[in-house]
């Protein structure tokens, strides 16, 4: 395996192993202090005993995602030192500014987990809120970084920030973190009343990971549709590849699954709707959209795997407003949910990890070439050492081993009693 | 001051506060490793209470000190990311094996407890060892960087003599560190158990010392003369002195006072180490100005560093005084 390829699949390995940790450590916060301030509202047990249990999957999966970080920090200059050398000075401020919201966000959970006994409750609630801000705050800083490598505005300081990729980026960034643990959550819950609980506890953390989850997928697509027009209109290049569109067309048809034929720039097996494409992309059914065609073809991402990513990307959001509506409709009816909605939802509940790594994949593989968009090749931008596939086995198993301890740990956590839920006031 | 070295000075004061905070961290783990006789498991829960909201916060340090590296040095980030490829890979299987074995520990089984454990006290032993054989590496001088390209002259600078005694040394400091804390936090058997422990620490890390001198007279003349400089002397002295008063006080238990002197021991040294590195960030090859990113970016990283405290301080602070400063709830001790 060459040094770039390797390179590469380390990259992805450690990104998408953060990614997961970093997302909990965005949403899971969000439904603690939810359960704690319904709690400190209602006096309600149930919601205490939730709000632990929630911390301290938290403390679990905000550990692993905070040295996992630590390592995608050093990876960034062992993997890439060549674009670190340049990129440094321009992305560096939004992880400086990262670096104090990471920061804000470690010390308030340290203060939240053990501080259950030692704060008062108000005190204890808004250590929590500390939590939740700061982990969206440094998720949307640190987004800042990426969006600048989509295209580049500037080499100076504050170039990151004005990246006009930054605020949809980090909208639809940070609103797949809330879908993707609001359903992971309601998963477990699911499974609880699918095996006979249906008490309180069960019912409470099912609605509230709900909640969560479906108001950020409801949004999603809206904020998916601001994204996907500043792609068209900022980066054609990645459009036509997640599209698989490669003639450049008026009126172009929406390509819908299916497996593209790059030799013959066609689309095998896919769902076609006329002007759909033009529609979404520019907001006019006749305008014209760029095909791969018109794109140098060293220029070109890999299309099989920006387009399959995109429609599994965009195939699980829309699953999980279904399944979002499915369960609010029949609490609005005034039901309690029924096995086939549990089931429903515990089928789910990986869909909305599944579509926040498609996503960055959609991402990641559509700017290829390039590590900096118009700049810099990725290729340019590798380390020359050549240990880099030994390094790729060696963190590919522990992430393997580590991901596998803390499945089984959350498990039993999961299945674990609720503690206190008798004896708190 | 320009600012590449106002810039370094903070990522200096940076790495001084990973050392003093999260390096206790690391000691802690490495007398979890070694917890030994009737009270073992006393000593145990001590470091797992004494870490357990607070070590976090201290490991962010690190991270702080990589950004600031990478966004006011590209150059030298760059550089050392190729030269220290498997070191750095190795202090990242470290720093992963060791927060996540000792979170996982506290919710497993017993079973499982016990093999985590095992993970979180070795993988404390050996992270600070390659943290401070990285640190040598910059300093021993083989680490050379010419033309933009990394060239090592001889055997792996992290490999050094100077490399490895230093890692010797950052480990017996850790373990120090660790164990005046830990006394500071304890009382009755289990604080003199941790007393011990720190005697036992300082003696090493003198012992070190004086075998780190002489090597580094030979083999790192340019740090040694660093050192005896006028900028860098005054500075040291202070650490030495520090480390005597901290080895004091522990024999007459005098705890607060050691904990304090220890602290400023080791400040002292590693701040000593900087100032006689400078210019240097790697010698011979890369100087701060040199490795430094333009201008605009330095000011940005400075101006923005009141706000940031500004946050930082009062939450560290608050953080510190809950678990640390404050009376424990319950009568717990």
């Amino acid at each position: 395996m060459d040094t770039l390829t390797a390179a590469r699949a380390q990259m992805e390995v450690s990104l998408a192993f953060h990614m997961v940790f970093a997302a909990l450590g965005i949403g899971m916060p969000l439904l603690m202090v939810l359960a704690e301030g319904l709690w400190l509202r209602t006096g309600r047990a149930h919601y205490r005993a939730l709000a632990r249990k929630w911390a301290k999957a938290t403390a679990l999966t905000f550990a692993v995602g905070a040295v996992s970080g630590t390592a995608l920090s050093f990876e960034l200059g062992l993997l890439w030192p060549r674009f670190m050398a340049l990129a440094g000075p321009a992305i560096g401020p939004a992880f400086a500014l990262e670096g104090y919201a990471f920061f804000v966000e470690a010390i308030f959970l340290g203060l939240y987990l053990y501080g259950w006994e030692r704060l008062s409750p108000r005190a204890h609630w808004w250590a929590g809120v500390a939590v939740a801000a700061s982990g969206m705050a440094s998720g949307v800083l640190v987004v800042a970084a990426n969006a600048w490598m989509q295209g580049p505005a500037g080499m100076d300081p504050l170039a990151a920030f004005r990246s006009p990729a930054w605020p949809q980026m980090a909208l639809h960034s940070t609103l797949s973190c809330y879908v993707a643990t609001g359903f992971a959550a309601a998963g477990v819950y699911a499974a609880g009343m699918l095996r006979g609980r249906r008490d309180a506890y069960h019912r409470s953390a099912l609605t509230l990971a709900l909640a969560v989850g479906t108001v950020a997928a409801v949004l999603q697509p809206v904020s998916g549709d601001l994204s996907a027009r500043h792609v068209a209109r900022h980066q054609p290049a990645k459009l036509a590849a997640m599209e698989a569109h490669f003639r450049t067309e008026r009126g172009a048809a929406l390509v819908i699954g299916g497996i593209p034929d790059v030799e013959a720039g066609t689309v095998r097996g896919a769902l076609r709707v006329p002007k759909l494409l033009s529609l979404l992309a520019h907001g006019d059914p006749d305008a014209e959209v760029t095909g791969l065609e018109d794109i140098p073809a060293d220029e070109r991402p890999n299309v099989v795997i920006a387009h399959f990513a995109f429609q599994v990307m965009v195939g699980s959001g829309l699953a999980l407003v279904a399944l979002g509506a499915w369960f609010w409709l029949a609490r609005r009816r005034g039901r309690e949910p029924g096995r086939w909605l549990l089931r429903a939802l515990l089928a789910g509940s990986p869909l909305g990890f599944l579509a926040l790594q498609a996503g960055w994949i959609v991402t990641e593989v559509g700017r290829q070439p390039w590590v900096v968009r118009g700049v810099m090749r990725t290729r340019d931008g590798v380390t020359p050492v050549a240990e880099v596939p030994a390094t790729l086995i060696g963190f590919s198993l522990l992430y393997l081993a580590l991901g596998t301890a803390l499945a089984l740990l959350l498990r039993r956590l999961a299945t674990g009693a609720p503690e206190e839920a008798a004896d708190a006031p | 001051m320009r600012p590449e070295t106002a810039v370094a000075g903070v990522t200096l004061a940076a790495l001084v506060a990973y050392a003093v905070l999260a390096g206790a961290d690391f000691g802690g783990g490495v007398w979890d490793a070694l917890a030994r006789g009737p009270r073992r498991q006393a000593q145990r829960e001590a470091i797992a209470r004494a870490m357990g909201p607070v070590w976090e916060a201290n490991h962010v340090w690190l991270v702080f000190v990589i950004v600031l590296l990478f966004t006011a040095f590209p150059a030298a980030f760059a550089a050392l990311s190729v030269a220290l490829f498997l070191p750095f890979h190795l202090v990242l299987l470290g720093i992963i094996l060791r927060g996540a074995a000792f979170v996982f520990r506290a919710h497993s089984p017993r079973g499982a407890a016990l093999r985590w454990g095992a993970v979180f006290g070795a993988a404390s032993v050996f992270t600070p060892v390659l943290l401070g054989m990285c640190l040598g590496a910059v300093s021993a001088g083989t680490l050379r960087v010419i033309g933009g390209a990394v060239r090592i002259e001889g055997p792996a600078p992290w490999l050094a003599p100077v490399s490895l005694a230093m890692g010797a040394f950052a480990l017996a400091v850790c373990a120090y560190l660790a164990a005046v804390y830990l006394a500071n936090e304890t009382a009755g058997a289990l604080r003199e158990d941790f007393r011990a422990r720190a005697l036992a620490a300082g003696t090493a890390v003198v012992a070190l010392s004086v075998l780190l001198l002489p090597l580094l007279r030979a083999q790192a003349p340019h740090l040694w003369e660093g050192l005896l400089r006028p900028r860098a002397a005054p500075v040291v002295a202070v650490g030495v002195a520090a480390a005597l008063l901290s080895g004091w006080a522990l024999l007459r238990r005098r705890f607060r006072l050691a904990r304090a002197a220890t602290v400023v021991q080791t400040a002292c040294l590693l701040a000593g180490w900087g100032i006689a590195q400078h210019p240097y960030l790697v010698y011979p090859d890369l100087t701060l100005a040199g490795a430094a990113a333009p201008a605009a970016t330095l000011r940005f990283l400075l101006w923005s560093l009141p706000f940031g405290m500004a946050v930082l301080l009062p939450s560290l602070w608050y953080l510190f005084r809950v678990f640390k400063w404050g009376p424990a709830p319950g009568g717990e001790g």
